[in-house]
């Protein structure tokens, strides 16, 4: 209790910016958008930042920053006092974080999962979460016995969809009886809604329920239930041990730590990074032995196979809900269809929301 | 999936969960509405509750105290509005809205500790009938003693108000605080026990949230269920039993709303997601449509500030 407080009492302080001196001593800033107790997203940003105060680096944070004008008040103040390089680590921080880097030309900036870099000193990046979801759409094919995958899905944008049709693809190769039953719950963060979600697709005869969002009420449902699930963001295996196949990790900590040595040693430049498995930004979970040891083997192989590149999540052909051609025999989904995706392939039950 | 007799009896038995929050909050309030006070605070106290409960469990692993603590919590951080709303005689509408929006602060302070910590399993009564008895056994069997206590809770607050001595007196002081005051009645007594019971049942509405449905604390985790609450006393005019009506209509429609997406039904998402608002408003409307019994029921006092003159 008496820690909290007192992070409380300093982070009160900096933001009257009583600390708020300029000094020498390079400094890096972080911008959360939830509690770094969450036990999911941001959670996994705060691992990375101790990372990076493990490589001798200095930093800061400010947790639970609403996106919109609140957030643009704290990255002006970290601006401001002293911070070099600041993460704001939220999609809603896009706009706020191109703003302030406008009038701290000096300052470096790094923006998560967004795509406006309007400015020189604005980077932006984000994780190919999507091969994370090619595994577990194997796993859940496989592991499937109703041949009804739930998927507990946020928001009709890009990054989701993208993970949808992912997970759906790759089960079809593995079980082409499988169906995905979507529920959209409008929101990342809202236990009660997340598990009526959940418990809704489980009593519609689904025994795999995967999540979109960030709480663990989904798993816990599941392990109810006693059927399947999968982690997101952290590894929330201890939330439900037996129904939990694996996690998809976010791991920020590499690329962090990179950056803030390149920033502290001049060498930081403008760019955008979209890393996966290969640089291993996303990563799993140890496997549920209750797969059996075949499974737990293909689907290391498929890992190792996807980080090489010898395996891609889009690999066509691909079609649409109505059959028409999306990505040819042959060739891989590009970088730039990935991005804006937002149909579904065949397969996906339902119309994404408009 | 066959909507065959059985999963209808599970889906009853879903709907019926989720009201919980929304019957012992609104059926609270209600009480406290009819003796002439109107909180704006259910959401704040239903936080507190829902944090000190969970954080009770986590600190003595008991969840007999924890349940009791939620609804000690919540009367308590309640005796704050009783003491500026009725003694120092400030607005009631401000005062409830400075007491959620100090809950909500509040929880989350205390709450930082508590994060990503999973719950514990909360007894539910009569398991085994519930896989044996078709259709009625996942009606009637399988949940918490809170869910049964909630489903009785309308008809015992309707008795009250009814047939009892006390429920009158507390009728009387919400319809006309002066009169009942020359009549003899305490009515500072009256109107703090009132705003005492609510604090306590939306504290243990709060409880149900962090205990039994999402075992967790989680900031915010309320999720503006005691506004909603809050809205169903209004709309199903101060009557207990319309109240349970509304809350069991706002809860079915939120899990069929579910249903209906994972059946893959072709209806926008945003319209499905808003139905639960829409169709609870124009049920209760309907019922409600006596005016005779809107005059009756009504406490003419809400919100309104009464001094005894010395």
């Amino acid at each position: 209790m008496y820690k909290y407080f007192l992070r409380y009492v300093i982070s009160v302080l900096f933001l009257l910016g009583i600390s708020g001196q300029a000094n020498a001593e390079f400094k890096v800033g972080f911008v959360y958008v939830g509690p770094t107790g969450d036990h999911g997203w941001t959670y996994q940003h705060d691992e990375g930042r101790k990372a990076v105060e493990a490589a001798g680096i200095k930093t800061t944070y400010v947790e639970s920053v609403p996106e919109g004008a609140d957030a643009e008040r704290v990255i002006r103040q970290l601006a401001q006092s002293g911070h070099d390089l600041i993460f704001t680590t939220s999609f809603g921080y896009m706009d706020p974080t191109n703003k302030v880097a406008k009038d701290f030309p000096n300052v470096k900036f790094e923006h998560a999962t967004g795509y406006k870099r309007e400015h020189s000193n604005v980077s932006t990046y984000s994780a190919r979460f999507y091969e994370g979801r090619t595994l577990l759409g194997h796993m859940a094919g496989k592991m499937t016995k109703t041949n009804v995958i739930g998927y507990i899905a946020s928001f009709p944008i890009p990054e989701v969809i993208r993970g949808i049709n992912a997970m759906t693809l790759a089960a079809q190769k593995v079980n082409p009886d499988i169906k995905t039953k979507i529920v959209w719950v409008f929101t990342w963060y809202d236990p009660g809604k997340e598990s009526e979600a959940a418990q809704a697709l489980i009593d519609q005869g689904a025994d795999i329920i995967m999540q979109h969002t960030d709480s663990t009420a989904p798993v816990q449902v599941a392990e109810k239930a006693g059927v399947w699930s999968f982690g997101q963001a952290s590894d929330m295996q201890r939330f439900a041990p037996k129904s939990i196949l694996t996690s998809i990790i976010d791991d920020w900590a590499p690329y962090y730590v990179e950056r803030s040595i390149a920033a502290r040693d001049g060498t930081w430049k403008q760019q955008d990074t979209w890393h996966g498995l290969k640089e291993g930004m996303v990563a799993m979970a140890p496997y549920n032995s209750a797969m059996g040891s075949d499974l737990i083997k293909e689907v290391e192989k498929l890992q190792k196979d996807l980080a090489s590149g010898k395996a891609h999540s889009f690999t066509g052909p691909i079609y649409d809900q109505k059959g028409n051609i999306l990505v040819a025999a042959g060739s891989v989904a590009d970088d730039g269809m990935l991005a804006g995706m937002n149909v579904y392939v065949k397969g996906v039950e339902g119309d994404i929301p408009q | 999936m066959s909507f065959d007799i059985n999963f209808i009896g599970i889906l009853i038995g879903a709907i019926m969960a989720s009201s919980v929050p929304l019957i012992l909050a609104a059926c609270g309030e209600l009480i406290t509405e009819r003796s002439g006070v109107l909180n704006l605070g259910v959401e704040g106290m239903m936080i507190i509750g829902a944090i000190s409960g969970f954080a009770l469990m986590v600190v003595t692993d008991n969840l007999f105290l924890a349940v009791m603590g939620s609804m000690l919590s919540g009367l308590i951080i309640s005796i704050i509005f009783a003491l500026l709303t009725q003694s120092l005689l400030t607005n009631h509408v401000a005062t409830g809205l400075a007491l959620t929006i100090f809950g909500i602060g509040m929880s989350a302070m205390i709450g930082k500790n508590f994060v990503g910590i999973p719950g514990k399993e909360f007894p539910l009564l009569f398991v085994n009938l519930k896989e044996s008895v078709p259709f009625f056994g996942p009606i009637i069997f399988g949940h918490s003693i809170i869910l049964y206590f909630a489903f009785l809770l309308p008809f015992l607050t309707n008795y009250f108000l009814k047939n009892t001595k006390v429920g009158l007196i507390v009728r009387a002081v919400g319809d006309s605080p002066t009169s009942a005051s020359n009549q003899g009645i305490n009515v500072l007594l009256v109107r703090y026990s009132c705003i005492l019971y609510g604090g306590a049942m939306c504290g243990l509405a709060g409880a149900y949230l962090s205990l039994i449905y999402t075992p967790q604390w989680i900031e915010n985790m309320t999720g503006g269920r005691g506004w909603i609450a809050l809205a169903l006393v209004v709309f199903a005019t101060w009557s207990p039993i319309k109240v349970l009506i509304g809350a069991l209509i706002f809860g079915g429609i939120t899990i069929l709303q579910l249903h209906m997406q994972a059946i893959g039904l072709r209806i926008p998402v945003q319209l499905l997601s808003a139905l639960p608002y829409i169709m609870t408003i124009i049920v209760l409307v309907v019922i409600s449509r006596d005016s005779r019994k809107i005059k009756l029921n009504t406490p003419t006092s809400l919100g309104q500030i009464f001094y005894k003159e010395k």
